[in-house]
């Protein structure tokens, strides 16, 4: 009976262990993981929301390209509510799994706790580092005073949008009114636009310079009218969200002779809201815009947005993502392996073409992104509209890399390898 | 004179459309003693209603059914809920309009999704009234102070001189009394929510396309509402009124005056530098808090005058 028992449980071994045998080849192969964190529930989970579809779309043309090292990216999402502390958690569940990278889009305060967060995480651990590869917080403070070796970022930051958009303003533009909001991000939009018109376009005189509590303000009629009597000829702001929603739309809707330029007017909601009224006078200083490959003849480019479109119903407005995920690849295939230290060498001063075709550096001083930049004007007639309106972004001005290049402060601290 | 009479029409027509929220809420206020949190998201579902509604049947019977619908809804939620909940007091209600709100805003993403819909002012009222001095007065607007100030007139009337008016009044302050003279008190607060909230869904029909049909909006209008309400004074409806009208007035006034404390101090003789202690505090101009000062008049209101403007007993 015993002799049995052996027998079997000898075979019951021998099963387990040809069992572990045959998931050697799938554990050999594990996905290289990017963690996410945005606000996925809240008031703005409109934009984590968005975000996260449209790079699942991009991670899934990337791994059929064959992903990084004969492995596969795979995207985790983790909800951060718009708070710096639940990103940090985000921060923790990553680096406890070995993720070799977090990435984050929305809010420059969180990503200042992120930074922070995962310099000294890396300094303790460095056998477990993550990069952070920074997707929208634009504070241009990240890349100069506060810059720092783990954070890459894929979008320019206030000052560059700045001098796009003072460029984009035309010769016969010599008033301009600015609304910003009171916070961090809307005190730079203000400071920065307004040292950019002092040193490009002297001729342009300010006549009005306001920050209005963020997202408290319910009727902006009253601006309007302030801004009538001021005489301007176009406003600048840097609003988003309710605050430039309606400030547009009380504008359209007075009828005032009044051109806009923004920074976000593209974005989730807002076509919606300013709708037909805004045609030809409202502008977005853009990192894309879906009529930019048509207008280029870039057919490739095209059917790839095209794909987007046809799998969800909505705009593929941060197509440009892209660019993030094609450094990464390139950056990790460059490293020979996934190792956060060795990716981040890698990626500074990588440069290649984006997949318009423009020219893209993350520069290796500051590591942010330099890369071609665009103004999009809202009008009829142009190939694809935006969220159904009917209206869409046509291309007013292209500012390539090289114009978007600004001095840093930033002095990087590198790791000894 | 330009900017004083544009700003006076917009003050007029912001306010009118807090008055068309706030009167429902002083109403359910002064029912419950409680604060219904959960008001400000019948303004939005009225919004999203009217929205669907005009998609298929204008805007016209929207502005008649949306409100109807978000009345219904209002009845429901308190024969099936409130009412249950208002035997463990006070605490319980507030909780549970607060949930409810909660709830709301969620279902509202999840129908119509997160991002704000294409909810536009109907054709026939998409042009400009008259224009003063080059700033077009839409012909929208004017229709918002038509209707809100016929939605005042209709309330008054109804609560002062008819018979449905006078139980309701005795219902809210001496429920027990009108219980015992026969009167069905707990059909009386049925009605008077439900009432309540089609006000605010009325409010949502024509502030939806005048603003933006987003599902933040409960979420941005909700305190100023309960401002308001707190402001004119329990169960008060003139002094919901007039509370209405100053917060647009005072809202829209402080925009345009470029004013800071520094500036009133000097037509005392002291200027303010920015040496000055405190000057950061000082020169802060009078736009940059428009906002804000409404909360500044509900906390000196509180503390000045519990009661509010022209209420007849303590909050």
């Amino acid at each position: 009976m015993r002799f049995v028992r052996t027998i079997l449980s000898a075979a019951a071994a021998g099963l387990v262990a040809l069992a572990a045998g045959a998931m050697q080849p799938a554990m050999a192969q594990p996905t290289i993981k990017i963690a996410y964190t945005d606000p996925l529930s809240g008031p703005f989970a409109q934009v984590g929301d968005a975000n996260l579809k449209q790079m699942q779309y991009i991670i899934d043309h990337i791994n059929s390209k064959g992903g990084a090292l004969g492995r596969k990216f795979e995207l985790v999402p983790f909800d951060n509510k718009s708070q710096p502390s639940d990103a940090l958690i985000a921060l923790k569940t990553a680096t406890d799994q070995n993720m070799p990278f977090i990435m984050q889009c929305s809010g420059s305060n969180i990503a200042a706790a992120l930074i922070d967060g995962i310099n000294k995480h890396n300094d303790r651990n460095p056998d477990n580092r993550i990069i952070y590869l920074n997707c929208g917080a634009v504070a241009t403070e990240l890349t100069n005073d506060q810059c720092s070796f783990w954070h890459f970022r894929f979008d320019l930051n206030v000052a560059q949008k700045a001098e796009v958009m003072v460029r984009a303003l035309p010769k016969t533009t010599t008033k301009v009114y600015l609304i910003n909001q009171d916070y961090l991000f809307g005190q730079s939009v203000q400071r920065d636009v307004g040292a950019f018109i002092k040193k490009l376009r002297p001729d342009i005189q300010i006549v009005g310079d306001e920050l209005i509590p963020l997202g408290k303000i319910q009727d902006f009629s009253p601006y309007i009218t302030k801004i009538k009597a001021s005489g301007a000829q176009a406003l600048l702001t840097g609003n988003w969200g309710p605050d430039m929603n309606l400030l547009i739309k009380a504008g359209i809707e007075s009828g005032i002779d009044l051109n806009y330029y923004t920074f976000y007017a593209h974005l989730a909601g807002g076509p919606t809201a300013i709708g037909p009224g805004g045609e030809n006078r409202v502008y977005a200083v853009m990192s894309f815009g879906e009529n930019i490959a048509p207008e280029i003849g870039n057919k490739e480019a095209e059917d790839w947005t095209n794909g987007f479109r046809a799998k969800h119903n909505f705009d593929f407005s941060a197509a440009v993502f892209r660019t993030i995920f094609e450094h990464v690849q390139a950056a990790v295939n460059k490293a020979g392996v996934v190792d956060a230290t060795k990716i981040a060498f890698a990626m500074e001063g990588q440069a290649m073409k984006d997949f318009l075709g423009y020219e893209t550096l993350m520069r290796k001083d500051d590591h942010q992104i330099m890369t071609a930049y665009y103004v999009g004007v809202f009008k009829k007639g142009v190939k694809y509209d935006a969220e159904k309106t009917g209206l869409g972004w046509s291309t007013a001005a292209t500012i390539k890399m090289d114009d978007v290049q600004q001095p840093t402060s930033c002095k990087m601290r590198r790791p000894r390898i | 004179m330009e900017v004083f009479v544009v700003s006076l029409l917009n003050g007029l027509v912001y306010g009118m459309l807090l008055f068309m929220l706030a009167s429902g809420l002083t109403l359910i206020f002064s029912m419950m003693g409680v604060l219904n949190f959960a008001h400000a998201s019948a303004y939005m579902v009225g919004a999203y209603f009217a929205y669907t509604l005009s998609l298929y049947v204008g805007f016209w019977v929207a502005l008649i059914v949306a409100p109807i619908l978000c009345g219904l809804l209002g009845a429901a939620i308190e024969m099936w809920g409130l009412r249950r909940v208002h035997k463990n007091g006070h605490i319980a209600e507030l909780l549970f309009t607060f949930g409810l709100a909660l709830i709301i805003e969620k279902v509202v993403q999840m129908t119509w999704g997160l991002i704000a819909v294409p909810y536009r002012i109907p054709s026939g009222l998409d042009f400009p009234l008259f224009d003063l001095w080059g700033t077009q007065f839409p012909a929208y607007r004017a229709f918002m102070l038509l209707i809100s100030a016929l939605m005042f007139l209709s309330i008054w009337l109804g609560l002062t001189r008819t018979r449905i008016g006078l139980v309701i009044q005795a219902a809210l302050t001496h429920p027990d009394m009108a219980g015992a003279l026969g009167h069905n008190v707990p059909r009386v607060f049925t009605m008077v929510f439900a009432a309540g909230t089609a006000l605010a869904g009325l409010a949502g029909v024509i502030g939806g396309n005048y603003r933006v049909t987003e599902p933040g909006m409960a979420f941005s209008m909700g305190p100023i509402v309960f401002v308001v309400v707190v402001f004119g004074g329990l169960g008060s409806l003139t002094g919901c009124f007039i509370a209405s009208i100053l917060m647009g007035l005072i809202q829209t006034f402080a925009v345009v005056l470029d004013y800071s404390l520094a500036d009133l101090l000097e037509v005392f003789g002291f200027v303010v530098t920015k040496a000055t202690p405190g000057s950061e505090f000082l020169m802060v101009t009078l736009p940059r808090i428009a906002a804000l000062l409404p909360f500044i008049l509900l906390v000196l209101i509180l503390v000045l005058r519990p009661r509010g403007l022209l209420g007849t007993r303590d909050t």
